[in-house]
């Protein structure tokens, strides 16, 4: 059973603005049956270009109810400009929270006020184009709104990303994209902001840093990697710098670089000690490609 | 509020008289089956009886019996245990709408070089047996096939399909946790050689299950350690569990009956009724070669989770084959693997009774529902577009 909060729970069993507006200023329709969910938003502006009034109807879980009802809470009495600014993460902190898994609901109502004004700006003319390349075929999402996601909300990892806006979510083929996708705006982030501060952590032996490593390196990385034919292997640890050499696909791949420093180097230094680093050992991948050659 | 429960298929409650006789080997009668002493050796006298009990409700001989932690246990060391007994084979055939317990350990085994059929199922959730026939080869090891659905109560005709397999001397397993009280078994007389099953799911407590494996078939030992079990399955044995079991099998012995013609006649009566009062809605499932208990009803256009909330706020307990529910996206890969719609899929409800449920209860879900499904339809965006 999933946790609600009681606000979710609230504001699903009597949900705020349901219905239509009949002659509405913007409708926004995202979603579908296939998908497990949609939601169609329809706004009403005042005089002074204000949302009057907001409904909602929706098809979907509790919390795709419950995140509409909030969202047409949220927007009523703004300017369009200060709809705009409302996120998804606004919408999940006013339920209080919302399951990991939950949070494409509130990213779905975002989608939804964005499509609504989208449509009264175009004088009601044509639906919301929905901006960016489709990366996910499975639930349509494109790489505009997973960059999105990933920005507003600092993801790091593919499952996360389905969890915010299902992308990935169906047959994987396209996990590798959103892998990229990660990485890119991850690395923009990393720009602007300075590495975090190290976490406390006992001191350990070299002995059992290293055991430590390759028991990181066994459950937490090896696995992903493997995920995309791609494999890895720790070559030496020399004090706070640890050598790897990538097999497989990881060989080859125009990613590795970031896929040392994010996924394997991230890892390490979350379970084993920040200060860690990761260099790839140039002679042992060097020999696996020839080899393969 | 009254508890209103129907989902007999994911646990059921422990029978009163289950829970008696197992009361005291939990303070009182503690001793450990394998002592040498008149106390310890007592409990193993009890728990012999329970053996008995199971094995004359499967049919079999008690030796046939092994006790294990749960159901998923004895699917997981059905399946790892034949193959480790038979190295030199590297094929295994199961189906899409296998429980969890088996298709994960299937899906695994493929990624440690076995190859693995996944046989598909139609409209209505049965095999095509000549795919099943064509499938079975000089490499194949195993083939585990569940006896019933858990998620809509379909049957498979397990006894030719374990004739058909056993034939050409290759083993068959079945996870039975679903029948086991249910349908009438006689494991003597099938050629079924490993049948798993779970005593949670026949009033007994969680944490007890059994797997049958019959004379003469092979099978590499699963938990090193002890004599327990004759060796196969070594841990100090749940006492109170297995007690319980044997007792629950001996009851549900005598209330198969009941299951079949009254429990049956209550999940009809509900089924029939909601299909009428509900429109857009429809069974998922074979309705000729069903559990007499379970009923999977799709309702279009509306979403299962939300469905299960409002039920819940009746005290009615149901499950639900939608992707909210489970927390991955997709919905029930026993009603994709059957090609049921998405948009039926996602409003599917499972509703499961045992001899526990009365009429009443079914005549208080009958009146709730029309409301609960209006309800969500009213909030739905597409039920303007449903051609009435």
């Amino acid at each position: 059973m999933w946790e609600y909060t009681d606000k979710l729970k609230d504001h699903f069993f009597n949900p705020r603005n349901v219905g239509e507006i009949e002659d509405a200023d913007g409708v926004g329709e995202v979603g579908s049956l296939a998908c497990g969910d949609a939601l169609r938003l329809t706004f009403k502006l005042d005089k002074e270009g204000r949302i009057a009034d907001a409904k909602f109807k929706t098809f979907g879980c509790a919390s795709a109810i419950a995140t509409s009802s909030v969202l047409t809470e949220l927007i009523k009495g703004k300017t369009l400009e200060e709809a705009m600014k409302v996120t998804n993460k606004e919408i999940a902190e006013y339920l209080g929270g919302l399951p990991e898994q939950k949070m494409h609901c509130s990213v779905m109502g975002r989608e939804a006020l964005e499509a609504a004004i989208d449509n009264y700006r175009t004088g009601g003319q044509g639906k919301h184009e929905i901006e960016g390349t489709i990366v996910c075929t499975c639930f349509g999402v494109t790489d505009k709104e997973i960059e999105r996601v990933v920005r507003e909300n600092d993801l790091t990892t593919v499952e996360q990303v389905t969890n915010y806006c299902k992308a990935g979510g169906g047959c994987g083929g396209c996990h590798g994209e959103i892998e990229k996708i990660i990485e890119r705006v991850q690395g923009e982030r990393a720009k602007e902001q300075m590495l975090p501060p190290p976490r406390k952590g006992g001191k350990l032996t070299t002995i059992q840093k290293i055991q430590l490593i390759q028991q990181t390196i066994n459950e937490q990385i090896r696995p992903a990697l493997r995920a995309h034919g791609g494999n890895i292997e720790l070559i030496d640890v020399e004090g706070s710098k640890v050598l790897i050499a990538f097999r497989g696909m990881c060989a080859q791949c125009k990613v590795s670089e970031f896929t040392m420093k994010d996924v394997v180097e991230a890892k390490l230094r979350e379970f084993v000690a920040p200060e860690l680093y990761v260099e790839e050992d140039a002679d042992s991948s060097g020999a696996e490609h020839e080899h393969k050659g | 509020m009254k508890t209103i429960y129907f989902d007999n298929n994911a646990t059921t409650r422990v029978a009163d008289e289950v829970w008696e006789e197992m009361q005291p080997y939990f303070c009182r009668l503690y001793g450990n089956p394998s002592s040498m002493h008149t106390f310890g050796g007592q409990v193993g006298v009890k728990i012999r009886e329970a053996r008995e009990r199971v094995a004359r409700l499967l049919g079999c001989d008690p030796s046939e019996i092994i006790f294990t932690s749960c159901g998923t246990e004895s699917d997981s060391s059905a399946i790892h245990g034949a193959l480790a007994a038979l190295p030199q084979k590297r094929k295994v055939i199961t189906t899409r709408v296998e429980h969890p317990a088996v298709l994960a350990v299937c899906r695994d085994l493929e990624s440690h070089g076995f190859t693995v059929v996944e046989l598909g199922v139609d409209k209505l959730g049965q095999l095509d047996l000549n795919e099943l026939e064509h499938q079975l080869d000089n490499d194949t090891a195993l083939v585990t096939i569940m006896y019933a659905n858990n998620e809509t109560g379909v049957i498979f005709p397990i006894e030719p399909i374990a004739e058909m397999v056993t034939n050409r001397g290759i083993i068959f397993h079945t996870d039975a946790v679903q029948v086991v009280g249910k349908v009438p078994l006689n494991l003597a007389q099938s050629p079924i050689n490993l049948l798993s099953l779970s005593g949670h799911k026949l009033h007994a407590p969680k944490g007890v299950g059994v797997l049958y494996v019959k004379k003469g078939t092979r099978i590499a030992p699963f938990l090193l350690g002890g004599h327990q079990e004759s060796g196969r399955r070594a841990g100090t044995e749940n006492v109170p569990g297995i007690v319980g079991l044997g007792k629950a099998c001996e009851l549900a012995a005598q209330n198969m009956a009941d299951e079949n013609t009254r429990v049956k006649r209550l999940r009809d009566k509900l089924e029939k009724a909601l299909l009428k009062s509900c429109p857009d809605s429809r069974v998922n499932g074979d309705p000729d070669h069903r559990l007499p208990n379970t009923s999977n009803i799709s309702f279009e256009y509306v979403e299962g989770e939300a469905i299960l909330l409002l039920l819940d706020r009746h005290g009615v307990c149901a499950s639900s084959g939608s992707a909210c529910t489970s927390g991955s996206l997709e919905p029930s890969h026993v009603l994709r693997a059957m090609g049921v719609p998405f948009t039926a899929a996602h409003g599917s409800i499972r509703f499961s009774l045992s001899r526990f449920n009365t009429e009443d209860e079914v005549d208080f879900t009958i009146e709730k529902m029309p409301e609960i499904i209006h309800r969500l339809r009213e909030l739905s965006p597409f039920v303007h577009e449903i051609s009435r």
